[in-house]
């Protein structure tokens, strides 16, 4: 590994040594660098980087639009009485030791993603089995968004022969147009392109991924023309980047928001009024613009324009109206006292913030609401904890407020994620001590609706409760900033963050 | 050889106390932490995205967390008395596989990182003390003192910027081949060398004044020889001996280094560990790091003892 590595360095840099780099012209290789370290070969843990590389499939993919697309399934049905799913394998797909996908590995890959923690434990599945040539799944009630839930990370097939004693996954042997050569966790991988792929074969011989966390390693990496693709740019070098001849910047906006999550058992939150107020007092937009550098991150409602089905197109920008904010406290009996802290009945209006540096913006963020809060006459506490604690603070009731980042779209269908998050007890990452009957009826008709129409205005629904109601408080959506080298050509973003479109791309000289 | 014998014999028993010492003080330190600890290793596995209550307490019951911290830690010591240091909580691998990999790194850069302040940092140091107190031996005390103030982050940024981006001569993270070793070892080497080179300087001062020195001049002795015989080995007994001193910039520099350059080495895994609550991996990276520690200080003393004679026990 360390020839290769070293004469792809060397391709990367001719000013070192033109003549040897270009006399031999050694295969050149695609570098991918990320935030996002390997935490070792089980899918439930680091599946996303190997279906990201293209090294892994599963049975569903996405499209440009986000729209469901076959993948290792050719085509896929659903029974009259709307429980059994049956997909149908792509013929002449292989495995990268050779051994064709088969109906029976694909559903022990299946059975086992289940019993792991993500979203296909949390799909109503009774049983999945091969049959006839076929994968079948089948849910104990109508549950129409079961495709979607089978093209999330953790569901990727691998072969029979991945796995060792007691089900613990030793080797990534995938589907997928490249084939893992080299894994050194949790630092980076290296792979090649698979002759055996079902798909028309790329134009990329070889790719290699690296995780760097800091983001001005990754800038400087893109800068000094030494990655081809380097994702999740620290907001502070994008500027920098955008005036570098050698490097493309593209930004798409992603199903991902950052709110605020309200404890609506504590007396200070129980009151709509105060959840109102408290998202008056924010000032999203100057968030969005000086610490985000993304104005059109300011969310004025839950769900991003990303997801048009969900996203609410009429509603007013996001203002800050502060005497506004002051008026609902007033009127919810939240009066201020001699040093400026509202009280009520005696308690002074003192709550604590969790948040944490998983995406680094979160703690700068929250500083700032501290400050927000603080002239609207709320005391509040930040404390910078694991994400873990946000969960636990949930289940275990001491949890006051979190500024959390939640991926709306962890399976395809934003149905999902609203299911775990806005439930009859609430959800861990989403409404606390809030439920609407109103929305979990129409969450409940949406999972056995088909016709789309129908769906979306079931979606407005939704949306609309969560904005009048207040449960979490939207701060900023995500933008994904992607920076490409020039030197190809071909490259996109995935706005669901499903692959890194590695397949479609070509050398530009 | 009975000094060596000791020496080494003092050094090991030291070894096998920091082992148990530095064991105990991380389980007890990652217990007394606030918060669920099936909660942090759920996070550490699964991301933020995916760490729940279902998640967690399928962790706790798979770890047996909720047994009582001495069995846990009784089980622990056992294991360590037989060389096994367990299993990640996270990733679910022997920590002694793990470990190989990022402490292999980890001795990697950091030898590099002495070998160049040892190439640098002293002879520069004699250098200045030829001229104490002209403007070359000034300006070298300013510079030492702005180097060794400066963050280790800031000396790598830097250093990235210039020969990564600007230049384009090496890469700017990465692990694999030999150029991805410089950035990050010239940076720990540069708080190295900033500190030893004013103790080589110093250490040539105060032997430029000793008697002895005069006395060897009086008799007659070559310049040359005054300073290969007299004056460096007396001025290197303080230099070594400070390396040791030093080993603490180095453990210390190693864990920012190693998490700005994407190096998968002992202070990045020490980090990830803490945060991720996984207490096999912590005692791990701590007690390969206190290892290491002994090893370079047994060295050093090894070193004092051949450079110094006066320091060996009469036999």
């Amino acid at each position: 590994m360390k020839r290769r590595t070293l004469l792809a360095s060397l391709a990367a840099a001719p000013g070192v040594l033109p003549g040897t780099a270009r006399a031999q012209a050694p295969v050149r290789t695609l570098r991918v660098v990320t935030p996002w370290e390997i935490g070792g070969l089980d899918p439930a843990r680091s599946g996303y980087v190997f279906q990201r590389m293209q090294i892994a499939e599963t049975l569903v993919g996405t499209d440009a639009a986000g729209a469901l697309v076959p993948l290792l399934a050719r085509a896929w049905r659903l029974d009259a009485d709307r429980l059994a799913w049956r997909f149908a394998l792509r013929a002449g797909a292989t495995f990268h030791d050779g051994t064709p996908v088969t109906a029976e590995a694909v559903a022990a890959a299946l059975v086992r993603a289940r019993a792991q923690p993500g979203p296909l434990a949390q799909a109503p599945v009774e049983a999945i089995t091969a049959e006839a040539g076929e994968v079948v799944v089948r849910t104990r009630q109508p549950f129409l968004s079961l495709p979607a839930f089978l093209a999330h990370s953790g569901a990727i097939v691998l072969a029979p022969a991945s796995y060792g004693e007691g089900g613990a996954v030793r080797a990534i042997i995938g589907s997928g147009p490249y084939r893992l050569t080299d894994l050194l966790a949790p630092q980076r991988l290296d792979a090649e392109r698979f002759a055996g792929w079902w798909g028309p074969a790329p134009a990329i011989e070889r790719v290699s991924y690296l995780a760097v966390g800091r983001g001005e390693t990754r800038a400087a990496m893109a800068e000094g023309g030494q990655a081809e693709i380097v994702t999740t740019l620290a907001p502070e070098t994008v500027d920098r980047l955008r005036r570098n001849a050698r490097v493309e910047v593209v930004t798409v906006p992603i199903p991902r928001t950052r709110a605020l999550k309200l404890n609506a058992n504590l007396p200070f939150f129980a009151d709509v009024r105060v959840r109102r107020a408290v998202a008056l007092a924010l000032d999203r937009d100057g968030m969005a613009r000086a610490l985000l550098r993304s104005p059109e991150g300011a969310a004025n409602q839950f769900f991003p324009p990303a997801l048009p089905d969900w996203y609410i197109a009429d509603l007013p920008p996001p203002r800050r109206d502060l005497a506004a904010a002051q008026r609902l406290l007033d009127e919810a009996g939240w009066r201020a006292g001699p040093d400026g802290i509202r009280a009520r009945d005696g308690r002074a209006f003192r709550v604590t913030l969790r948040t944490f540096t998983d995406r680094p913006e979160l703690p700068v963020l929250a500083t700032a609401i501290q400050g927000q809060l603080r002239e609207a006459g709320i005391d509040l506490q930040v404390a910078i904890v694991n994400s873990g604690e946000i969960p636990a603070g949930h289940t275990d009731g001491t949890l006051e407020m979190a500024l959390y980042a939640r991926n709306l779209a962890l399976v395809p269908d934003p149905l999902g994620t609203v299911l775990q998050d806005f439930g009859a007890q609430g959800g861990e990452w989403g409404a606390m001590g809030w439920s609407s009957p109103e929305l979990l009826a129409a969450a409940a008709r949406m999972g056995e609706e088909a016709d789309p129409a129908a769906r979306r205005a079931l979606a407005q629904r939704i949306a609309r409760i969560l904005h009048d109601e207040m449960p979490v408080i939207p701060v900023a959506w995500y933008d994904y900033p992607v920076a490409f080298s020039r030197r190809t050509a071909g490259g996109s973003v995935d706005p669901l963050e499903i692959s890194y479109r590695i397949a479609g791309m070509r050398w530009a000289d | 050889m009975g000094g060596l014998i000791r020496a080494l014999g003092a050094r090991l028993l030291q070894a096998a106390l920091v082992a148990m010492a530095v064991g105990i003080a991380c389980f007890l330190m990652v217990r007394l932490l606030p918060g669920d600890m099936a909660y942090r290793v759920a996070a550490g596995r699964y991301g933020m995205d995916h760490v729940n209550t279902a998640a967690a307490e399928a962790v706790r019951a798979e770890l047996g967390l909720d047994r009582p911290w001495w069995q846990l830690l009784s089980a622990w010591l056992g294991d360590l008395a037989r060389f096994d240091l367990g299993v990640s909580l996270v990733s679910g691998d022997r920590v002694v596989e793990e470990l190989s990999v990022y402490l292999g790194h980890t001795l990697l850069l950091s030898v590099v990182a002495l070998l160049l302040s040892a190439l640098v940092g002293p002879p520069l140091g004699v250098l200045l003390a030829m001229r104490p107190g002209s403007a070359a031996d000034r300006t070298g005390m300013a510079v030492g003192a702005v180097l060794r103030a400066v963050p280790a982050f800031v000396i790598g940024l830097v250093l990235m910027m210039v020969f990564a981006v600007q230049l384009g001569w090496l890469p700017a993270a990465g692990v694999g081949g030999w150029r991805e070793v410089v950035l990050p070892a010239t940076t720990l080497a540069i708080g190295l060398a900033a500190v030893s080179s004013r103790v080589a300087r110093d250490a040539m001062v105060a032997v430029a004044h000793s008697p002895y020195l005069a006395f060897a001049r009086t008799k007659g002795l070559p310049e040359g020889a005054v300073i290969r015989r007299h004056a460096l080995r007396n001025a290197a007994v303080p230099v070594t001996a400070y390396l040791g001193v030093q080993l603490v910039t180095l453990v210390e520099g190693v864990v920012i280094v190693e998490t700005l350059f994407a190096w998968p080495g002992i202070g990045h895994a020490l980090v990830h560990a803490v945060v991720a609550r996984d207490v096999p991996m912590v005692q791990g990276t701590a007690l390969a790091m206190g290892l290491i520690f002994v090893a370079l200080n047994a060295a050093v003393d090894l070193t004092c003892l051949a450079i110094d004679p006066r320091r060996r026990p009469p036999s």
